[in-house]
């Protein structure tokens, strides 16, 4: 008989611009060694996965991270005392920071969780990637951060056009002129924030990986993939894993270096010259991990046995030429389940 | 003159190159050349193939053959160190 585990996680955006949270779930069902129950947590009330058939057990409403680390950490303590958690699996950046100062907090509670430490995190932010790829000798695009709005017309002293501007978690555009990178500026200020991140341009193939550390320097599993179909958005609609030695050994380097502990996301970009830069690391297990799961590389099922302090040998193997192709959806609810959600906080 | 080792070619002539993830569709004579670079042929065997079961002359066989190398070139299906020979 499998151990009954309670998995927490958010992420349940399932939407043209999709959380990890429905692929990290759809991996951890499939795993023979446990028997789960699943948590939704919840940002927003129309989050696609509450209303899901087969994926969420139970959903409960948390508040944003930019209302307090403390605010959201104390409601997952609330949920905690009413449904136990064995695991918490935060899927955005933007909440990681909460979770990652607390993780003792939630540790003395009963609450296991894999995260990368603070200092992983911070280094391999998108403001402070140069030095990170000076560090660990990596090939990374020449970057800057932007404080102020008045630096953008002095970009082309130091920038060759197009060039990309980013937020500090999420959003990336190409700017052919300064007239755009104006106008991405202050859309990604307006949500995010600052500073804002100018990275030069590198003509080539996007590539990614998906990949686990254990935290003391092994790859636990890393599956490449090549987007085959992008969105306006840049987000892959379909890709398929690559036979590449050089990628996996590229995220093999980085992960024995950082001993990064987590799951990991990272985006290359392959020039002509077949060079592979590194555009960002991201911190946690991207949206097409269930990619990586029907490659077999069950890698969800991998961090909770982590988290759980389980003995994980590391995946070497997987299938080339898998292929996920993503679709949309209606699915049908009822207004009821809505109100629930809306005014009791949980589903 | 080789494929690279890893490039998959089925009976249909969908080719894949599992190092980019690119897919391509040849036809029935392409699938034939692939199946003779997977066997290493020199220029001087296909040559002699295709000559010998097509109505096709040498020099005309060997434009178009160079041709359709250049395009396995360009889409990285050939090994690097592989320069192809001129025939004399």
């Amino acid at each position: 008989m499998n151990p009954k585990i309670t998995v927490a996680l958010t992420g349940l955006n399932n939407t043209d611009n999709p959380g990890p949270g429905v692929p990290v779930i759809r991996g951890i069902r499939e795993s023979a060694s446990f028997d789960v129950r699943i948590l939704g947590l919840a940002y927003e009330n129309l989050e696609p996965a509450i209303y899901m058939d087969g994926v969420v057990d139970k959903t409960y409403q948390v508040p944003y991270p930019s209302e307090g680390s403390d605010v959201l950490v104390k409601r997952i303590l609330e949920i905690h005392k009413k449904d136990p958690i064995d695991v918490l699996i935060p899927n955005f950046d933007a909440e990681l920071y909460a979770f990652m100062r607390s993780e003792s907090v939630l540790e003395q509670a009963g609450i296991h969780t894999f995260l990368p430490t603070l200092e992983q995190f911070e280094e391999r932010h998108k403001s402070n990637l140069p030095e990170f790829g000076k560090k660990y000798e990596l090939s990374v695009p020449f970057s800057k951060d932007l404080t102020r709005i008045d630096e953008i017309g002095k970009l082309k002293d130091e920038f060759d056009y197009p060039l990309m501007v980013k937020g500090k978690f999420y959003d990336a555009y190409l700017a052919y002129n300064e007239e755009q990178v104006r106008m991405h500026y202050n859309k990604i200020t307006a949500k995010w924030g600052l500073p804002v991140i100018i990275q030069e341009f590198i003509k080539g193939t996007e590539v990614n990986v998906a990949a686990l550390g254990d935290g003391k320097g092994n790859t636990i599993g890393a599956v490449p993939m090549r987007k085959q179909f992008i969105t306006d958005k840049g987000k892959a609609w379909s890709g398929i894993t690559l036979d590449d030695k050089k990628l996996l050994d590229l995220t093999h380097r980085i992960i024995k270096a950082t001993k990064w502990r987590g799951g990991m996301e990272v985006e290359l970009v392959k020039s002509s010259k077949n060079e592979l830069y590194i555009i960002e690391i991201n911190p946690r297990i991207p949206a097409w991990v269930y990619l990586a799961v029907g490659a077999g590389q069950n890698l969800p099922e991998a961090l909770v046995k982590l988290a759980l302090g389980m003995d994980v040998k590391p995946m070497k193997d997987y299938q080339v030429g898998t292929m996920f192709v993503r679709y949309s959806y209606d699915l049908i609810t009822d207004l009821k389940e809505f109100e629930k959600l809306s005014t009791l906080g949980e589903l | 003159m080789q494929l690279r080792k890893n490039i998959a070619v089925s009976d249909t002539g969908f080719v894949f190159n599992p190092t980019t993830g690119d897919s391509y569709s040849i036809n029935q004579v392409g699938q034939e050349i692939l199946k003779l670079l997977k066997e290493e042929k020199s220029v001087e065997e296909v040559k002699s193939i295709f000559t010998s079961t097509y109505e096709i002359d040498a020099p005309s066989f060997e434009k178009y053959y160079f041709d359709f190398l250049s395009m396995l070139r360009q889409f990285e299906l050939l090994d690097e160190e592989d320069e192809p020979s001129m025939s004399k």
